[in-house]
């Protein structure tokens, strides 16, 4: 599974920073780096919890 | 997790805005085979809030509110009961039952996710408004949109984005703050200044230590009077000062509800009774004290774990949560991390410049972090609280993070 990010959505509000930081980091720029986006299967429970954790719902995760 | 706790067939969500459905969707995620209504006083499928008081109010496009992802088709996809358009007005909890209207609901388990209600100012007169509701932003959006005179009553963080959305509508505003300085209660009188401050660099009127003695008009408001004796034009008035957790249905329940629905480390009020959200009051085991939390972040965490906890049994786990709650204002962003506890210590930048980091602690911890404009840092501190990181760890974070070309 991949992770995909709406920039058009996300804001940088950083929720999936706190509940993934091996994924996902608001960067220097204030915007939204994804650190990896390839999701092993015992890491989905930890990403899909990132996922659903966005405000904004900038968030999916698709196959891949 | 073992979902087949004994007993539980019947589930009753009392509320149907974030926490609510977060408790739902955590019910079937889980495994959850029973029943499950949701009850909701609005007669709208749920929604989402901070957007009505940003987004929502500069484009607030077919006026639909901002419902969340698969709201519209909960009902099915949950397969819950959705009863929209009323409120649970009463909860007897020997018998189990809430009531709704003429019905008596029963339920071997309830999760209260009511929320809280906004203070109001008394009036009788239309164009006098909180901002709460979609029904509230649809009508402060109208405001904007047709150019109307706005005072804001209260310099909180709703009071402060509706009056950043008149500056980006190009409209002046006044915001009537009672204290002497805003936001007092949510990042202490020192931090309130500094971003009070953000008002008056962006055209924003802030007027401090008065309050309002009276709305005035014939059917429609006309003016503010001041307790000053100064008057204030306004054809629409937003008033932003504070809510209150909406416990009132629950006085006779036997439930413990001053200040929220009081619960235990693992969201349990007792008398198989959950809270969560706005409405939860619990003990934080990350702060060694009680907390009610009004944020987004809060609501949908507590959600899910309040229903993971109540099919749970004895596996129950305690809600462990730094509070984190954002703010925007024109085109800033605020966001505040753990507890604004005692005098804050600036780290990184400075007040009077476009971004600054300040730090709050209690003795040797650090408990708290405010942000304006630095997204790149506040999940750091917040993560270094939650580890229960000391003063010197917050220190030596923001050194860390000064000696990097940071731009927000």
């Amino acid at each position: 599974m991949r992770i995909s990010v709406d920039m058009d959505k996300c804001t940088a509000l950083g929720n999936c920073e706190a509940m993934a930081p091996d994924f996902f980091e608001v960067g220097d720029d204030g915007e939204l780096e994804l650190l990896r986006s390839d999701v092993g299967a015992d890491e989905l429970a930890e990403v899909k919890q990132a996922i659903a954790s966005c405000p904004t719902a900038a968030l999916k995760l698709i196959d891949g | 997790m073992d979902v087949n706790r004994t007993g539980v067939d019947r589930v009753v969500i009392a509320g149907a805005s974030l926490a609510g459905m977060k408790a739902a969707q955590a019910a079937r995620a889980a495994g959850y085979a029973g029943r499950i209504t949701m009850i909701g006083d609005e007669k709208l499928a749920p929604y989402d809030r901070p957007p009505l008081s940003k987004e929502f109010l500069t484009d607030p496009g077919s006026g639909q509110p901002p419902h969340f992802d698969g709201a519209l088709s909960l009902a099915t996809d949950l397969d819950l009961e959705l009863l929209l358009g009323e409120p649970a007005t009463g909860v007897d909890t020997t018998m189990q039952r809430v009531t709704v209207g003429e019905r008596e609901i029963a339920y071997d388990a309830l999760v209260v996710a009511t929320g809280a209600v906004p203070r109001r100012l008394p009036t009788t007169l239309t164009g006098v408004t909180t901002l709460r509701t979609a029904d509230d932003a649809r009508q402060v959006a109208a405001g904007l949109r047709r150019g109307a005179r706005i005072v804001v009553v209260g310099g909180g963080f709703i009071g402060s984005e509706v009056a950043s959305a008149a500056r980006a509508h190009g409209l002046p505003v006044t915001i009537v703050e009672a204290a002497p300085v805003p936001l007092v209660r949510a990042v202490g009188a020192v931090a309130g200044e500094w971003l009070g401050e953000l008002h008056g660099r962006h055209g924003t009127e802030l007027i401090r230590g008065v309050g309002v003695e009276s709305l005035d008009g014939d059917g429609h408001v006309r003016e503010v009077r001041l307790t000053d004796g100064r008057i204030l034009p306004a054809d629409l008035v937003v008033v932003g000062i504070g809510a209150d957790p909406a416990t009132g249905w629950l006085a006779d329940s036997g439930l413990n509800v001053s200040d929220g629905v009081a619960c235990d480390a693992t969201l349990h009020a007792g008398h198989n009774v959950w809270a969560a959200g706005d409405v939860a009051r619990w003990w934080s085991q990350d702060f060694d004290r009680s907390l009610r939390i009004e944020h987004w972040t809060n609501a949908a965490e507590q959600g899910t774990l309040a229903m993971r906890n109540l099919l749970g049994g004895s596996d129950a786990l305690a809600y462990r949560h730094i509070p984190y709650f954002w703010s925007d204002w024109y085109g800033s962003r605020i966001q505040l991390v753990g507890l604004a506890s005692g005098e804050p210590e600036i780290v990184t930048g400075a007040p009077d410049g476009d971004k600054f980091v300040a730090l709050f602690r209690e003795g040797e911890r650090l408990i708290g972090a405010l942000a304006l404009n630095r997204r790149s840092d506040i999940m750091k501190y917040r993560a270094l609280i939650a580890r229960g990181g000391s003063w010197a760890d917050g220190l030596a974070l923001a050194e860390q993070r000064n000696r990097r070309t940071v731009a927000a």
